[in-house]
């Protein structure tokens, strides 16, 4: 009975998030499908050919985004792990204050943050390039991950760290071989929200990069607004790609680990 | 074979009001078993990450035969330290666990295999290799955890509560196996206890600390039977205390004039008698005195006495003592070879 009820569950769920996608699926190979018509006329691998050849900039978007997000993915967590460990681990006095900073980016809405954030990419020269979409994406990106990194190191005992110093092991050794194992996990999940995060910035794009930095959502926009239903499908195919990929790979390991998991997030 | 020594350290922790560790001089002679004991938040503890370098002393040194190792960081410095929580790395098995160690120094493992099979069985966890240490009673996670430490054969080892977090069954057979495997290697060893009775049961030498800094030094024997100050003495179960002045080898206070041992200093002073010692019978320095209670308390029987005045304690075996009720009046006499002078506080 327990059973059948989770089947259902799981059924339910995947076809709220997998019903959108056939439309899309559908238009990327339509060639005419006009209201009221339930398929499409004819089929066509127009639209898919297009998106790959090198003339729609698709793949040379998709290799830029991807590239943007792993580098974003990469500093926030080369800043965020030592911060979030700081601030599980201590108390210390404006521990609230900080908390608050790191909170308010994700608090406030992006367009608040934009103008500001041009004015000073601009004058250091930033603007319209690669490094500046980077910088402007670690703004919404490091408070996940330095809170993710934070509630994961609360439930750390750095007496494990001594331990291992005693034992012989340099800092290095003692990060490799003791604190990385504990919090792998909680990294591994800050490490995908940082990465789908920046992967899904459209508005900070739009502005730092000025129109030069051309990634999937800045394209995929292009394409919507000219009224191509065909290649803005096959687009938005692609741009839902590696979240489903990460996603995937990270599941069966966040799961494994699941019910610790979760308990070290919500205690 | 290692000497460790400690001249003048002293930590304060940022925002506390005292000093945790002041003006700490302590040597523990290569080979030796020390007990560093003391009631809790006294500095023990401190004094041993200290040592470990895993915190840094505001002033003062810690060195071996071959120098100063104040400057090194923990994994350099050839101490070990084990904490009174086993902390075995939960990712990893026993195995793994014991031969951490061997492995950060880029043994190879062949030879870590073969190091961690023989202290497997040293510690008597044959067979618990690849198990993790969730799957261990505590008995075997502290004894893993000692493992841990001994197959890198440090030139001191650090033992914090080792005993503490065991059922008083398991305390005995993990005394016998520390001392037993301290012997064996020849290990400088540092065993932090708050337990008097531990301390002595288990150690050459037992340094007393009290409020940060050591207050004595030296074999079992001498700190029950000639403990350097009143605190010294009532930490180690003294309770008969008598104010007083010695002159000419004998002791005048509230008890009259009574003989004292030879080679007593002279002048003001507190003279005391361990409860054990205090005779019930006539003898040498005989006094009258009167019961007042009487205390069952298992092996032994607490009896409390007036003696012209001054109240004293005595202990002695639950069969001399069954004639004994309160009111009673008795001689009892201070053998004056178990009379022993501490300074006027």
């Amino acid at each position: 009975m327990r059973g059948d009820l989770r089947m259902l569950a799981g059924l339910a769920l995947a076809g709220f998030l997998v019903l959108p996608l056939v439309p899309l699926l559908g238009w990327s190979v339509a060639q005419g499908w006009r209201f009221p018509a339930l398929v499409p006329d004819r089929l066509s691998a127009q639209a898919w050919s297009f998106a790959l050849s090198p003339q729609s900039g698709v793949l040379a978007s998709f290799a830029i985004t991807t590239l943007i997000a792993a580098a974003t993915t990469l500093l926030a967590i080369l800043i965020g792990l030592p911060a979030g460990r700081a601030l599980g681990l201590y108390r210390f006095r404006g521990r609230g204050l900080v908390i608050l900073l790191l909170l308010a980016p994700a608090l406030l809405p992006g367009i608040a943050v934009v103008f500001g954030l041009h004015g000073i990419l601009l004058r250091a020269g930033l603007a319209g390039t690669i490094p500046g979409v980077i910088l402007a994406h670690l703004v919404p990106v490091l408070p996940y991950v330095t809170l993710v990194m934070a509630a994961v190191f609360a439930r750390f005992d750095p007496a494990f760290e001594d331990q291992a110093r005693s034992l012989g092991a340099t800092p290095w050794q003692t990060f490799r071989a003791v604190t990385l194992p504990a919090i792998l996990p909680g990294l591994m999940i800050a490490a995908l929200f940082a990465f789908l995060v920046s992967w899904s910035q459209y508005l900070l794009t739009l502005s730092v990069g000025g129109g030069r930095v051309q990634t999937l959502p800045l394209l995929l926009f292009s394409f919507a607004s000219a009224g191509r239903n065909d290649i803005t499908a096959a687009i938005a195919l692609l741009y839902i790609l590696p979240g489903l990929l990460v996603l995937a790979v990270t599941a069966r390991r966040i799961t494994g680990r699941g019910a610790a998991l979760t308990e070290r997030l919500h205690p | 074979m290692t000497t460790l020594s400690l001249h003048a350290l002293r930590k304060t922790y940022p925002g506390a009001g005292h000093a945790a560790v002041h003006g700490l001089d302590l040597t523990a002679a290569s080979g030796s078993l020390t007990a560093l004991l003391g009631p809790s938040g006294c500095g023990k503890t401190t004094t041993m990450k200290l040592i470990a370098g895993l915190i840094a002393p505001d002033a003062g040194e810690v060195r071996l035969d071959t120098g100063p190792i104040t400057h090194l960081p923990p994994e350099q410095r050839g101490v070990t330290m084990v904490f009174q929580n086993p902390l075995l790395f939960p990712h990893l098995t026993i195995a793994q666990n014991i031969g951490f160690g061997l492995r950060m120094r880029g043994l190879p493992p062949a030879r870590i295999a073969d190091s961690v099979a023989a202290m497997l069985s040293r510690v008597r966890l044959d067979g618990l290799g690849d198990r993790r240490p969730a799957a261990l009673s505590g008995g075997q996670q502290q004894r893993a955890a000692l493992a841990r430490a001994l197959v890198l054969h440090p030139k001191v080892l650090l033992l914090d509560e080792p005993l503490s977090n065991l059922d008083p069954g398991l305390r005995d057979e993990m005394r016998q196996l520390i001392r037993g495997l301290q012997l064996e290697t020849g290990i400088t060893t540092i065993v932090v206890t708050h337990d008097q009775a531990e301390a002595v049961a288990l150690a050459d030498r037992i340094a007393l600390m009290l409020d940060g800094h050591l207050a004595q030094h030296g074999p079992p024997e001498d700190l029950y039977r000639r403990p350097a100050s009143l605190a010294v003495a009532r930490f180690f179960g003294g309770v008969n205390f008598l104010p007083g002045r010695s002159e000419g080898g004998v002791f005048r206070s509230a008890l009259g004039t009574l003989t004292l041992p030879p080679g007593m200093p002279e002048g003001d002073g507190i003279l005391t008698l361990r409860p054990e010692a205090l005779r019930l019978g006539p003898g040498p320095n005989a006094r009258m005195a009167r019961v007042d209670a009487v205390t069952f308390l298992g092996t032994q029987t607490r009896i409390s006495l007036t003696v012209e005045g001054c109240a004293l304690q005595a202990l002695t075996t639950p069969d001399l003592a069954t004639a004994l009720a309160p009111g009673t009046s008795l001689a009892v006499s201070l053998p004056p070879e178990a009379l022993w002078l501490l300074p006027p506080e």
